[in-house]
Parts: structure tokens; C-alpha cells; sequence
């Protein structure tokens, strides 16, 4: 990070910038006990994704035994501990924080045009708290050897005594992060926005993590009271969930789907925010319907607590509490759908650019869509009979978190890697990448629909000579998805030595990230309060973009693409 | 048996399957019109107003009411007819008819046991009559468990503590699988049984018919597939999760703690109704306790049974 990055001014002028967030401070204890947000985004990033390749190693390994039938590489009790831990490990470790703490922690701030989150020691204390419960988390079902899946139902989860208890503490200690996360975020979107700034020209990914803050401190102390149950349980001997003790095991299921559902939400409302940005600012036009995206997703935020039940349709909960859950889920389901909608008509009529980021946008798009109708299929209660904890559910669930929030989260990270690093990837290789992704991901969990509908049960170590065609197809599949993925990481990490300098706004986006700050920021984001005039996608009132004068002319550093780089 | 399915759903063998197949079908093709409209806008859109040139600022597209208003008020149609249909089909798995023949099932890892009206009992294999309802009252005791017959469409939890009960009517003669749905342990994959629809005279002669006149070692035979002992000890020689039972009988057996002992008869018994008494070395301490209940008949079978593996 030698070499001088420059920026254009008001007057046309070229001023350098030497420093930025990257290079201003360079000692580890310059990271370790940083307050900026920009640093702790990374940190996250960076723990997030060893979270992703350990649990994605797992899904592999996980799929090469199911190749074929009986035992084909471990035995069953390893292969019961693999999915577990792979389910564990990419919910909590990887996809509730992926976006959210590691995109939102570096992007929210600055798209609001403020110099930090609202409690930068507090957004610090966060990350170590995940970390301490991410490395407790881990030990305790290595230790513990846990095979409870990721549900954790007890009373198969009461029985195993000790290393329960170490994970409970765990979970309950990582909930926090969470919480104190949301609460930062949501503070500093109240009160920290820029001047001009209203909420109807907030970019819709800063709506996308305020509702997702909002469910993060309303629902995470469910899941903190529910371990809290759980111990007590274990250590005092009191009957709560476990039947041995007089405990009803269906009521864990109630407090962990309550929470679990709502987590679904903090998984997939910040995607959305993603596909926002990208779907806007690669057709350059702004969203359609804006107000019903940004509003829909904080009344999903709330309206997402009331159909837990509908993941325990066969559980034995009463019959009219299913059916109550069933009309709600479709209830809710209606908003979820116009906004694939909204989006689609965003493209109507726009300049569409099929650039990496947008790539995924479209992935996201055809995935998301097939996530969510089979959601319908599976929220008609008698048809969910048939297909609960089948693959059905499996494929199901991986096209709405995979398909929706991983695909997003890949096309954010394509999106903003110029701003975070001052580097470009390679434009092919994240193309090709993107692709293979595409199908070996329809590939590996396409076939896993036929076979949960056809009766495969989710969670077999072995299964039925009739299913062994569909295991393979789908175990061929998650190996091209794995070489698409370390293409796509590949393509980024080489940016770092092979990469040409970014520009401060290489996709012409009009959110202040890209307007008003140098690739890679400055570490206090802006030199002086950005003021703001116009809506996120509003391009026909942005031609000093494109290098024509006009516009609202607080822009800073603007450039058209020939603008040189270097002096 | 006969019919092999569709693409998408597995034979249908019970009254129940033709009303849901009809539903699932319903919603199937309502998602692929709609999924299908989705993707082919997305692609003419990306194909139609590619990005020309890199100044191009597209025109401001006016939100057409009519349009929106269509898109959020006829999907809303759509699930609700789509719920209502689910709701009505619901009711009927939950509304067993009153003349609906019952039989007690008990599920432990990792195995279905079941007790008819007379007295009979079975495991594995659940033996019932054709063109007659049957209802299911069922409880676990040990974990949580799930019931399920892909071809009769039906599923239920089985939890411990607590009653839960599945009914349905087959419509044809023929073998058909039961899988367990609710994740239960090391042998989940392994806890599956068989439905065996017979004729209402072949059922009854079944009824009434007892073990008395089996060899022992025919027995055995029996109720080491009926009680599921072969999914753990294989009888060729396979590591399974326990030893094999091939060659046992008379075997030098080391333990855990040292100890070494010759199979011999009484250590048989031992070790199916006191599992936990010796470990074979290199072994995990894991056979399930339930079967201290068997009676002497069924333990002299088993052994007899055992001592034939050589």
C-alpha cells in the first residue's frame, strides 16, 4: 500500500491520499485492538470465512460418503458428528454473522456517511465474544463428540451429558455478540445518519441490516433462556424438557424454533439488502417498489416471530395451532415474493451490466425463487406430512440459505472487494467462477428434491438402493460447487498481488462508499460530513457520475473511468 | 406394489396417497409456471437492455398501480386456495375413521415393536390387513422418533411420555417400506421396518398363529431380523458396529478390562440381556438394554440361532 491513491475533487482537480485504513497503522496490535469499524469488518470476514471452509470441508466429506451405499469412507457415529458439526459451524459461526458483521460492519457506516458505528469499543468487544464462543463452540463438540444435528432435540441432546453443557455456556456467551451487535447498529443508524440522509434515501442495504438488527436483540435472549433451561436442567436435576425427568421434549422445540425461525431472518433479511444494491446499481436504476422493500423487511422482522410452528407440523402440537401457522406463514411468504418481483422489474428498462456482482444477483434471483416456492410446498400442511425431514427439506433449506444468503453474500463481497481492498479481481475468473458455482450448486441440490419427495430421510448414514443415482449425481455436484468456490476465493486473494488498482467508484454506484470515499478509505471514511441530495439509485440526477457536469455537487471524488490513478 | 410413482413421488399404497399426490401436483406446477415466468423475464431483461454504453442513464420507469396491485393480490389468491385445499387434506390424516382396527407401536433405538388386540406382538415387520383402517397409537422410550411411510404419504413424531397416533387404509396387497425421520443416533439409517399388507383371511391366520412350533434355531433366525440384532452384528464376517456373530460360539473373546473368556452359552445370554457386563475389546460400549425383557424361549432361540454361525 506504498504507492499513492488519488481522488478527484469538486474543482476536476487530482489530490493524492496516501493514507488509508489499510496501511496508517500496520502493527498487529494496530488490528487486535482496533476500534474502527472498516478493521473489525475484516476481522470478521476473515474469521467467518475459516468458519465456512472448515464447515464446507465437512459438507464434502459429508457427500463423498453418501456416494454410496453403506460405508464408503467413515463410519456411522463420525458421519452423524460431520453433519452435526457442519450444520453447527455454518449456521451460528458462518452465515448468522457473515453478512451482518462482516459486510455491515464495513459498509453500513459509510453508506450512513458516518466516521464509525455509534459504540466503536462495544462493536470490538463483539468480535471477541463471537470469537471466545465461536472457540468454545468448537471445542465443546470435539471433546464432546456431538451428534445431535444442529436442533440439538432433546431429550436425544439430554443424554449427553457434560460437553451439553460446555456447548450451552457457549452459545449463550456468542448469543451476546449478536445482541450487542444489533443494538450498535440500530443506534447508529438512528442517530448517525449524514446530513440529507432521510430514510427514504437510505440505500436499502442499511434497511436490510436494521431489520435484521431489530430480530438480532429480540430474538437471540430466547435462544440464551432456552441454554439457560437446558443447564439448569442438566445441572440441577429439574424436569424441563427432558421426559426421563418429567420434561416435555416438545416444548424445546417450541423455544428453539421461536428462536430459530426469527434466525432464519437474520440469515436472509440482509441479502435481500445486498441484491438491493446490486440489482439497482447494475441496471442504474433505482429499486422498484423502495418503500414496500424497505418496509416489508422490517415488518417481516416482527411478523417473522409468529410461525415458528410451522417447522413441527408432525411434531404432535396440537392440529389447530399447525393450521393456525400455516395461514401466517403464507401471510408472510406474500411480501417475501413481490420483492423477487420488485426486483425483476428493477431490470425492466435499465442499462444492465453483467459484471461478477451482478452475476450473482441473477444466481440469487432462480435459486431464491426455487427456495421460496418450494417453501409454499412445504407450508401446504397435509403435503408437508409427506415431505418433513426429508431431502426435500435439506434441498429446500440450502437453496433459500446457500442460494439466497451465500450466493449474496459472494456477490457483496465481489461488490465492495475493490473498496475494501484497493484492488481489482480478475473480471473472467470471478465470472467463470460464478457460473460454476450456479451449476454445481442446482447440480449437487436440485437432485435432492426427487429424492426427498420420493422418501430419502434426511440425516441417513445409509439409505435405500433406489436413492443410490440421486447421492451420486448430488456428491458430483457439491465437487464442481467446491472448485467454484476456491476459484471465486482464488480470484480474490490474487487481487491482492496481481489485482490493478481500484478506482474510488468502479461500478458508478451512487452510494456514498463509492462517491465520497478513496478505494481503500481513508481510516476516519470521509474528510469532511458528506451532504446528501438524492435518493441511492437515483442515476438520472447523478451526471457528474459519468463525468458531465451537474448533479448535486457534494460529490468528492467522483472520476470518470480514463481519470489517472496514479501521479 | 406394481406402480413405481411418478418423477417427483414414490408409489401410492394407501387411500390417503391419490387426494395428497393431486395437491402436491397442484402446487408443483403453479411454482414451475411461476418460477418459469421469473426466470425467462430475467433473461429477456438481461439480454433486451444490456448496457451499451458505459455513460448510458437509463429512462425513469413509472410504477404502474395496476401491475403492482395484480402481483401482490393474485399470489394471495393462489396460497389461499393452496391453504385451504392443504387444511381440508390435514384434517382427514388427522380424522381416523371410528371402526379403524388398532395397534400399539413402541419405538426404542433402534427398532419398531408392535402389539396387536389379541396379544400378538411383532417387531420390524408390520403385519396388517388390506382395504381396513388401521390406526396406530404409538409412544418411544427412549428419544424423540417420526413414523413414516413414504408410499401412504403418512409421518408422526413418536415422542417419549406421550401418546401419538397415524392412521391409514392400504389399498393394495405388497410390501412397503418404514423409514425413521427423526434423527435418533448411530443406527437412525438402520431403524426401518417393513408394512406386509395382506388379504383379511391371511391377516387373521397370522393373528392366530403362534412361534410353538418353530425350530429353535429357525426362531432365532427370525428375531434376529425381526429385533434388528443384524443391524449391528453382521452373521459373514462384516464389521458392523458390534462383532460378528459369525464363529462366536466357542470363540476366545478379549474385553475391555482385560479379561478374556470363551463364548459359551451363558455368555450369549449375558450379553443380550445384560450388555454392559463385558465389552469386547475394540468394541463401543453401545447395544441398547431392551432386550433384558426376553423370555427364555426367545433367548434359547437366539442362542441356538447364534451357535449355527460357524
Amino acid at each position: 500500500m506504498s504507492a499513492t491513491q488519488t481522488v478527484g475533487t469538486e474543482s476536476g482537480r487530482s489530490v493524492s491520499a496516501p493514507v488509508n485504513y489499510l496501511n496508517h497503522d500496520k502493527s498487529i496490535k494496530g488490528w487486535l485492538y482496533t476500534v474502527d469499524h472498516k478493521r473489525i469488518g475484516l476481522m470478521y470476514l476473515a474469521t467467518v470465512s475459516i468458519a465456512f471452509l472448515v464447515a464446507g470441508l465437512l459438507a464434502l466429506a459429508v457427500r463423498t460418503e453418501l456416494f454410496s451405499q453403506g460405508r464408503t469412507i467413515m463410519d456411522a457415529d463420525t458421519y452423524n458428528q460431520f453433519f452435526s458439526l457442519h450444520g453447527i459451524m455454518m449456521v451460528f459461526l458462518f452465515i448468522i454473522p457473515s453478512i451482518p458483521a462482516a459486510l455491515g460492519n464495513f459498509v453500513m457506516p459509510i453508506q450512513i456517511g458516518a466516521k464509525d458505528v455509534a459504540f466503536p469499543r462495544l462493536n470490538l468487544a463483539s468480535y471477541y465474544i463471537f470469537v471466545i464462543g465461536g472457540v468454545l463452540a468448537v471445542t465443546g463438540i470435539l471433546v464432546g463428540q456431538i451428534d445431535t444435528g444442529w436442533t440439538f432435540y432433546t431429550p436425544y441432546s439430554s443424554r449427553l451429558g457434560a460437553p451439553v453443557l460446555f456447548l450451552t455456556s457457549a452459545v449463550f456467551i456468542a448469543g451476546f455478540s449478536s445482541i450487542l451487535t444489533g443494538l450498535n447498529f440500530i443506534v447508529t443508524i438512528h442517530k448517525m445518519r449524514a446530513p440529507g440522509l432521510t430514510w427514504n434515501r437510505l440505500p436499502l442495504f442499511v434497511w436490510s441490516i436494521y431489520a435484521t438488527s431489530i430480530v438480532q436483540v429480540l430474538a437471540t435472549p430466547v435462544i440464551g433462556i432456552t441454554m439457560v433451561l437446558l443447564f439448569m436442567e442438566k445441572a440441577l436435576q429439574i424436569g424441563i424438557f427432558d421426559p426421563a425427568l418429567g420434561g416435555d421434549p416438545v416444548l424445546f422445540q417450541h423455544f428453539f424454533w421461536f428462536y430459530s425461525h426469527p434466525a432464519v431472518y437474520i440469515m436472509i433479511l440482509p441479502a435481500f439488502g445486498i441484491i438491493s444494491d446490486l440489482i439497482g446499481t447494475f441496471s442504474r436504476h433505482e429499486v422498484q417498489g423502495y418503500k414496500f422493500v424497505a418496509l416489508s423487511s422490517v415488518a417481516i422482522a416482527f411478523l417473522g416471530f409468529l410461525v415458528w410452528g410451522h417447522h413441527m407440523f408432525v411434531s404432535g402440537q396440537s392440529v389447530v395451532s399447525s393450521i393456525i401457522f400455516s395461514l401466517l406463514t403464507y401471510l408472510i411468504g406474500i411480501p417475501t415474493g413481490v420483492k423477487v418481483l420488485n426486483w425483476v422489474g428493477t431490470m425492466y428498462k435499465g442499462s444492465i451490466s453483467l459484471q461478477t456482482p451482478m452475476l450473482y444477483a441473477l444466481s440469487f434471483l432462480i435459486l431464491f425463487t426455487i427456495g421460496g416456492l418450494t417453501g409454499v410446498m412445504l407450508g401446504v400442511l397435509s403435503v408437508d406430512v409427506h415431505l418433513h425431514d426429508t431431502y426435500f427439506v435439506v434441498a429446500h433449506f440450502h437453496y433459500v440459505m446457500m442460494g439466497g444468503t451465500v450466493i449474496a453474500a459472494l456477490g457483496g463481497l465481489h461488490y465492495w472487494w475493490p473498496k475494501m481492498t484497493g484492488k481489482m479481481y480478475n473480471e473472467t475468473n470471478g465470472r467463470i467462477a460464478a457460473v460454476l458455482i450456479f451449476i454445481g450448486f442446482n447440480v449437487t441440490f436440485f437432485t435432492q428434491f426427487i429424492m426427498g419427495s420420493k422418501g430419502m430421510p434426511r440425516r441417513y448414514y445409509d439409505y435405500l438402493p433406489e436413492f443410490e443415482i440421486y447421492h451420486m449425481i448430488s456428491t458430483i455436484g457439491s465437487f464442481l460447487l467446491a472448485i467454484g468456490l476456491f476459484m471465486a476465493a482464488g480470484g480474490l486473494i490474487a487481487s491482492f498481488w496481481r489485482g490493478k488498482k481500484a478506482t474510488s467508484n468502479p461500478w458508478k454506484s451512487l452510494t456514498l462508499e463509492w462517491t465520497h470515499t478513496t478505494s481503500p478509505p481513508d481510516p476516519h471514511n470521509f474528510h469532511h460530513t458528506p451532504i446528501v441530495t438524492r435518493g441511492p439509485y437515483d442515476y438520472h440526477l447523478a451526471p457528474e457520475i459519468f463525468g458531465e457536469p451537474g448533479g448535486d455537487g457534494a460529490v468528492v471524488s467522483a472520476q470518470p473511468d480514463t481519470d489517472p490513478v496514479q501521479q | 406394489m406394481g406402480d413405481k410413482g411418478t418423477f417427483w413421488l414414490p408409489e401410492s399404497g394407501s387411500t390417503l396417497s391419490p387426494g395428497l399426490d393431486s395437491l402436491f401436483y397442484f402446487t408443483y406446477w403453479i411454482s414451475v409456471v411461476i418460477f418459469v415466468a421469473v426466470t425467462v423475464a430475467v433473461i429477456v431483461f438481461a439480454i433486451k437492455y444490456r448496457r451499451r454504453n458505459d455513460s448510458d442513464i437509463p429512462p425513469i420507469v413509472h410504477e404502474n398501480k395496476l401491475l403492482e396491485t395484480a402481483w401482490i393480490v393474485v399470489p394471495t389468491i393462489l396460497v389461499l386456495i393452496v391453504f385451504t385445499w392443504g387444511f381440508r387434506s390435514f384434517l382427514k390424516l388427522h380424522s381416523p375413521p371410528a371402526n379403524a382396527y388398532e395397534i400399539q407401536v413402541t419405538a426404542k433405538q433402534w427398532l419398531w415393536d408392535y402389539t396387536y388386540p389379541n396379544g400378538k406382538t411383532s417387531t420390524g415387520d408390520l403385519v396388517v390387513p388390506v382395504d381396513r383402517p388401521v390406526r396406530l397409537v404409538m409412544t418411544s422410550t427412549d428419544v424423540l422418533h417420526s413414523f413414516f411411510v413414504p408410499a401412504f404419504r403418512v409421518k408422526q413424531d413418536v415422542v417419549p411420555n406421550r401418546y401419538s397416533s397415524v392412521w391409514f387404509e392400504a389399498t393394495g396387497q405388497g410390501e412397503y417400506h418404514i423409514l425413521c425421520t427423526e434423527y435418533c443416533g448411530t443406527q437412525h439409517s438402520g431403524m426401518l421396518g417393513s408394512v406386509i399388507v395382506q388379504s383379511a383371511e391371511d391377516f387373521d391366520a397370522w393373528l392366530q398363529s403362534g412361534v410353538e412350533d418353530m425350530a429353535p434355531a429357525e426362531y432365532g433366525a427370525l428375531l434376529y431380523t425381526q429385533q434388528n440384532c443384524n443391524v449391528c452384528h453382521s452373521v459373514d464376517g462384516t464389521r458392523l458396529v458390534g462383532p460378528t456373530l459369525l464363529g462366536l460360539f466357542g470363540r476366545q473373546t478379549t474385553f475391555t478390562d482385560g479379561t478374556t473368556a470363551v463364548a459359551d452359552e451363558n455368555y450369549i445370554m449375558e450379553s443380550i440381556v445384560n450388555p454392559m457386563a463385558k465389552i469386547v475389546e475394540g468394541y463401543p460400549p453401545g447395544m441398547p438394554t431392551i432386550y433384558s425383557s426376553f423370555d427364555s424361549d426367545q433367548l434359547n432361540a437366539l442362542v441356538a440361532f447364534i451357535k449355527e454361525q460357524q
